[in-house]
């Protein structure tokens, strides 16, 4: 599994670092920062539902 | 169906009207499951003025709608759904507020404002959430039962709460939650009800100018700051601003903890639940949000572009509401919606906050506040309980944003 992210596109929900801490952060100007690229297979389902409720579309999970 | 409207040329509209009234309190209006089954996109005339809007109902479809780039917020273009009656000369002075903005003036604004409510800056401004929570219920306990929780804590907490971030002066506290109140008393005349809003634009206007020059530790000197060199707002927009945060996170959350606090005492067993097992609290507002779904029709859009939406064509210039009330109690992402459950695994999938680049900016405070004041009063005040039959409780069912009058408990 492998995410990337789009920070222009990001609004600053922060839904994605409250569903999926270990892999999703906001930095100072409250955008998306990914900590974990490529993380693990237990993390799979909170980083799909973080994808999910992005309001702004700006997470992909490929592989 | 409702009855068809009658719109100002005299011909009657062949479409149901919006809104619908909700029958029950903590459920959708009855017409919604029928629309969403049979005719998930569909047309309904605007019960203020007879006009036509597209109402969109299922909860991948409000998602797509909320999510395209080719719908606009701006209340000004034609085709805009408005739910309140505003003639064309009002409009034109309208000042646009961020959230009826698209981009880029949208962008840039947003962008200033999003480090304001991450989830670490939400986090920071916990303890003082709860000093204001803890003050009113003392406040309310002395005082002693009965009370309207609506007057006493729903509405006091969010307001603090809005003071604390734009860093309203502490001496000025009293006077601007009597403003802000006043705009959420249905019971004023227009007069009162005009003479509150204008003494309240006054005052944030004098606000800004202060901060402009005496700048604090709150939201409004950090914008006025970085905006010395982002240049994306005038004075105007900051006090427009100013007044957006005072609005939009008032009404909603004051309505939010009345509500929840009702849906508690009406569901025993829920309220016993949280109490034994404190974890279960950030799940159990997911769902309160989403089965209440207070801002139903908070998302009104106008197509910029032909859009297609479930195989039908949305032309450019059509009004659509894309309803999360609606989204919120689909059966095929929300089994059994019309039940509260804690435990519900997808709870937070709810479109209560909207969706897309406006979704609510202040949602993670929000949620704070509402976790705060539920837990609080869980802890604190074991016997609460509603000091009056639930059948009498009224019900704002023709506001834009749904909610009780009043609350009248005791313990």
């Amino acid at each position: 599994m492998r995410v990337t992210t789009d920070r222009d596109r990001c609004v600053g929900s922060g839904q994605c670092a409250m569903q999926s801490p270990e892999v999703f952060d906001q930095d100072d100007d409250g955008l998306v920062v990914v900590l974990q690229e490529k993380p693990g297979a237990e993390l799979l389902e909170d980083v799909h539902r973080a994808a999910d409720l992005c309001p702004s579309q700006s997470i992909r999970v490929t592989g | 169906m409702t009855q068809s409207a009658e719109p100002a040329d005299g011909t009657a509209s062949p479409y149901p009207q919006f809104p619908m009234r909700r029958t029950c309190p903590f459920s959708e209006p009855g017409e919604y499951a029928g629309l969403r089954a049979d005719e998930p996109v569909s047309r309904a005339s605007l019960k203020v003025n007879g006009k036509p809007t597209w109402l969109v109902t299922r909860h991948e479809h409000v998602k797509q709608v909320l999510g395209d780039p080719r719908v606009s917020s701006n209340l000004k273009r034609p085709g805009y759904p408005h739910q309140f009656h505003i003639s064309e000369e009002m409009l034109a002075h309208v000042r646009l507020m961020m959230l009826s903005m698209d981009p880029p003036d949208h962008t840039a604004q947003r962008r200033m404002l999003i480090p304001e409510f991450t989830a670490r800056r939400t986090k920071e401004m916990r303890p003082r959430i709860q000093e204001i929570v803890d003050e009113r219920i003392d406040a309310m306990l002395a005082a002693g039962g009965p009370v309207d929780l609506v007057q006493a804590l729903a509405l006091p907490v969010p307001s603090l709460t809005i003071c604390e971030l734009l860093g309203v002066p502490y001496g000025d506290h009293a006077q601007f939650e009597e403003w802000s109140a006043a705009l959420m008393n249905h019971d004023l005349t227009p007069e009162e009800y005009g003479a509150a809003v204008q003494a309240l634009d006054m005052y944030l206007d004098k606000l800004v100018t202060l901060k402009e020059t005496e700048p604090g530790d709150d939201l409004i000197s950090r914008f006025l700051e970085k905006n010395r060199t982002e240049q994306a707002a005038d004075h105007v927009d900051v006090v427009t601003m100013a007044r957006m945060m005072l609005v939009g996170g008032h009404e909603t959350t004051a309505n939010m903890i009345a509500l929840g606090v009702l849906a508690l005492l009406e569901h025993p067993e829920h309220m016993a639940e949280l109490r034994s097992d404190d974890t279960l609290l950030p799940n159990a507002i997911e769902e309160l949000l989403r089965v209440f779904s207070i801002s139903d029709s908070g998302t009104a859009r106008v197509a910029v572009e032909d859009i297609e939406v479930g195989g039908v064509t949305i032309r450019a210039g059509e009004g659509i509401l894309a309803l999360n009330n609606a989204a919120d109690h689909d059966e095929t992402v929300f089994a059994d919606p019309g039940t509260l459950d804690f435990h519900r695994k997808e709870a937070r999938s709810h479109l209560a906050f909207g969706y897309g680049i406006h979704q609510c900016m202040g949602a993670n405070l929000a949620r704070a506040e509402l976790e705060i004041v539920y837990s609080t009063l869980l802890r604190r005040v074991p016997g609460l309980r509603l000091a009056v039959p639930a059948e009498e409780l009224r019900y704002k069912d023709d506001a834009m944003v749904y909610g009780v009058y009043e609350l009248p408990v005791t313990w």
